[in-house]
């Protein structure tokens, strides 16, 4: 196979410009065949950008690949899985209300015979482990499955190289072991491997060799395992990252959000139906909970936030009962309520920082909204106050929420909650998205809260995250929730396995 | 036996423009485009497929002048929101509103004139058993081949399916334009065999009544062949109601085939997890491509 030169993918001198940024500057990578090459950076480095380019949905402004030593242009997905070029994408791809069979048929050339393609299916997902039935529903399925009928769509086309955009950020930690058992085993076949990860244990676990990326430019090539996580953290941001510092929390505080056999129907064919959750949240400490994405996240943020209502027994702020209360009233007894979705959910997109902080304030804070008058100052001053106290970096003095990156969008809304020291605070996903300093910044700011005496309720699929900032973890699956254990008492299987729904055979058992 | 004969191909004759209107709206809308000028492209179907037989002298012209019609029709609408990505609903109610005043204008010259029917025998007129035949060929189409599982592909997410490499808005500027050539020539029908005449705003409504029978079918051919007989049944039923003198005012007897065809329709969609697997997700969105 190596008839020129020993490298399967040679990506030279990419160049990607968007507008003004420079997605890719100069960005050089080889991979040799039977290789797990991870490709490491901040958010927005630019890793994405050029696996889309290797994989032919974008194209580069300057620069050339090279497959096999010979030089290549990839016009579209369809030339790249035919030269041997299969991807799993972070956001998977994959149609809902088709079947699994009808999802792999629609990236397969050649003729169309959905019972022929099942068998296959079939037979090359139990050959790897990776059980999948070919006449399954998409939306019924979890999301590690959706994951495997990704990486059998790959496997199908027999690829030589696979690219993997952050595989493992959806999988419980068991899949996830799986998961690495299957790409050991397709780098022994000889089949390369582009590996995307933030977690960097798995990267020194797993990877044969690793190239950084920071603001567009590879600054470093290494070799992982002969790298600690830390050393590796420090090349893709350029500097120390701040560790956050947890004191030890006040022995039981009162009990400030109580959820009480909380439950709550579904409210859409694919959304999740919530279970007798029950739930202390004491002042001083930050509960986490654990869980993979679509298992009642979403729902559980709603129902506590007030977008959706319940018995108004089911949820308790400082004594009373609110669950049949409105957003605005619960905020008005000290709740504060940061969303996953940043843009449109936490923020309205048109709309300017300085508006953004009165739609969450409008009715607790006067200083912001006066017998119903806007206080454009009030509102101008929270802005800055906010903006200076989280470092949200910014072109203009007050921009429109939709032109700040990801990372300084974040900080604004976790920081416009926080900056109104809530009694309560609940926030989805704090860091989703978010690069490591950021994630630091936030991260200190909850623990610092919760040492105040407020109640601080994390929902997060990040176990890092996690396992930095809770002082207990409850881990919620399929809308039904775990006890809430002290830290010190979990380990990832341990939270693997009730991510898995291990607590529900308890009940049953119990 | 006679009597039972020329009922049936009454009812097939009403169910026969509704039946091939849904059917081109159905693939249509399992491509993610809601068009809801369907009533102006039928109307100008039936405009053209007048003046085509009229002005050549054989009602085949004018089948063929009517999906023309349709087809010019549903480009339109396709130019403007697939390329020009204006939005969906308020385009397609303003195709309706053009179709109907356009084919007013045309028409003017036609009106009262004798128009040429379409041959039949025994009542049955070629277009019914073509009807029959496309309900099997969409069926097949949709759920049995590869242009039809991208079709629907297409429908549940166009995102994916751009990032497999499929060519979203080609695939729908074909789906658009199949809606428009079958709504065309369900327009047709009524002005070549229906009641072989041009009447101003002839289409009375069925398109409208094809586009709920779409949703309501949830885009199952099948469902949408049932949905159209129940409707041309009731029809009928109201016409033999109304002349039999029954103590019920003309207006409700004249709503009921509409009434019923919904209660009805409402009824058998009661089943969420088919709706669920049915339902085109990315119905009435626009798709843009990103950088």
């Amino acid at each position: 196979m190596k008839a020129k030169g020993e490298y399967l993918l040679e990506a030279l001198n990419i160049v990607k410009v968007f507008g003004t940024l420079r997605a890719n500057d100069d960005v050089t990578l080889k991979v040799k065949p039977g290789e797990i090459h991870a490709f490491l950076g901040e958010n927005g480095a630019g890793k994405s950008t050029l696996v889309k380019m290797i994989y032919g949905a974008l194209q580069p402004t300057a620069g050339e690949f090279r497959w096999m030593g010979e030089k290549i242009v990839v016009p579209n997905p369809a030339a790249a899985r035919k030269l041997g070029i299969g991807m799993v994408f972070q956001h998977f791809s994959l149609f809902e209300a088709l079947t699994v069979a009808e999802n792999i048929a629609l990236a397969m050339p050649g003729p169309f015979d959905l019972g022929v393609l099942s068998e296959k299916i079939a037979r090359v997902s139990k050959d790897y482990g990776l059980p999948l039935e070919p006449t399954a529903t998409v939306a019924d399925l979890s999301v590690g499955e959706r994951q495997r009928i990704e990486i059998v769509r790959c496997l199908l086309q027999e690829p030589k190289l696979l690219i993997m955009d952050e595989p493992t950020a959806v999988l419980t930690p068991q899949e996830a072991d799986q998961l690495f058992k299957v790409l050991a085993r397709l780098a022994g076949e000889g089949c390369a491997v582009i590996y995307i990860s933030h977690r960097l244990e798995e990267v020194k676990r797993l990877c044969h060799s690793a190239t950084i990326l920071r603001h567009g430019k590879v600054v470093a090539h290494v070799d992982p395992t002969k790298e600690t996580a830390a050393s590796l953290a420090k090349l893709m941001v350029g500097g120390d990252i701040h560790v956050v510092h947890t004191p030890r929390k006040v022995t039981d505080g009162k009990v400030r959000l109580k959820l009480d056999a909380l439950s709550l129907h579904a409210d859409g064919p694919f959304a999740v139906e919530l279970k007798n959750i029950s739930l202390d949240v004491k002042a001083g400490e930050v509960v986490a909970i654990a869980g993979v994405a679509g298992n009642g996240q979403g729902e559980l943020f709603d129902a506590i936030s007030g977008e959706r209502h319940t018995k108004a027994g089911m949820l308790v702020m400082d004594g009373k009962p609110s669950g049949n209360e409105g957003v605005s009233a619960r905020r008005r007894l000290g709740g504060a309520f940061v969303p996953e979705e940043r843009l449109g959910h936490g923020a309205v997109p048109g709309f300017k920082l300085s508006d953004n902080i009165v739609l969450t304030r409008h009715a607790s804070d006067t200083d912001v909204v006066k017998s119903g008058f806007l206080q454009k100052n009030g509102a101008a001053n929270v802005s800055e106050r906010v903006i200076k106290d989280f470092d949200v970096r910014k072109g203009k003095p007050d921009p429109e929420a939709r032109a700040l990156s990801g990372g300084n969008l974040q900080k604004f809304v976790v920081g416009r909650e926080l900056d109104r020291k809530p009694g309560i605070l609940v926030v989805n996903q704090p860091t989703w998205g978010v690069d490591a300093g950021a994630a630091a910044t936030i991260r200190q700011a909850l623990v610092d809260l919760s040492r105040k005496g407020s109640a601080v309720l994390v929902i997060s699929q990040d176990l890092d995250e996690i396992f930095e900032i809770a002082d207990r973890i409850a881990v919620i699956s399929r809308g039904q929730m775990s006890e809430a254990f002290p830290a010190s008492q979990m380990t990832a299987e341990k939270i693997g396995l009730l991510m898995a729904g291990e607590h529900e055979v308890h009940t049953h058992a119990a | 036996m006679d009597l039972l004969l020329t009922l049936v191909s009454i009812i097939m004759t009403a169910a026969t423009p509704l039946l091939l209107a849904a059917l081109g709206e159905t693939v249509t809308e399992r491509a993610g485009v809601l068009n809801l000028g369907v009533e102006g492209m039928m109307i100008m179907g039936a405009v053209a497929g007048f003046a085509g037989a009229a002005l050549s002298g054989n009602p085949f012209v004018g089948v063929v002048t009517a999906i023309l019609a349709g087809m010019a029709m549903a480009l339109l609408f396709g130019f403007l929101t697939l390329t020009l990505l204006a939005n969906q609903v308020a385009t397609g109610l303003a195709l309706t509103l053009l179709g109907l005043g356009l084919s007013a204008l045309i028409g003017e010259s036609f009106v009262g004139q004798p128009g040429i029917k379409l041959p039949s025998w025994a009542g049955i007129d070629p277009l019914v058993p073509f009807s029959f035949a496309m309900v099997a060929a969409v069926s097949w189409f949709l759920f049995r081949s590869k242009g039809g599982l991208i079709v629907r592909a297409v429908g549940v997410s166009h995102a994916s399916a751009h990032a497999l490499g499929y060519n979203v808005v080609g695939v729908r500027y074909l789906a658009v334009l199949f809606g428009g050539a079958m709504a065309g020539l369900g327009g047709g029908y009524l002005s070549l065999f229906y009641t072989p005449q041009w009447v101003e705003n002839m289409s009375a409504g069925r398109g409208w009544i094809a586009l709920a029978l779409v949703v309501f079918a949830s885009w199952l051919p099948l469902r949408v062949l049932a949905g159209a007989y129940l409707f041309g049944t009731i029809s009928i039923l109201s016409f033999v109601l109304q002349a039999a003198g029954v103590g019920i005012p003309s207006q409700f007897l004249s709503s009921l085939p509409y009434l019923g065809t919904i209660l009805a329709l409402v009824v058998i969609s009661g089943n969420k997890a088919l709706t669920r697997r049915n339902t085109p997700a990315n119905l009435g969105q626009a798709f843009v491509p990103d950088r």
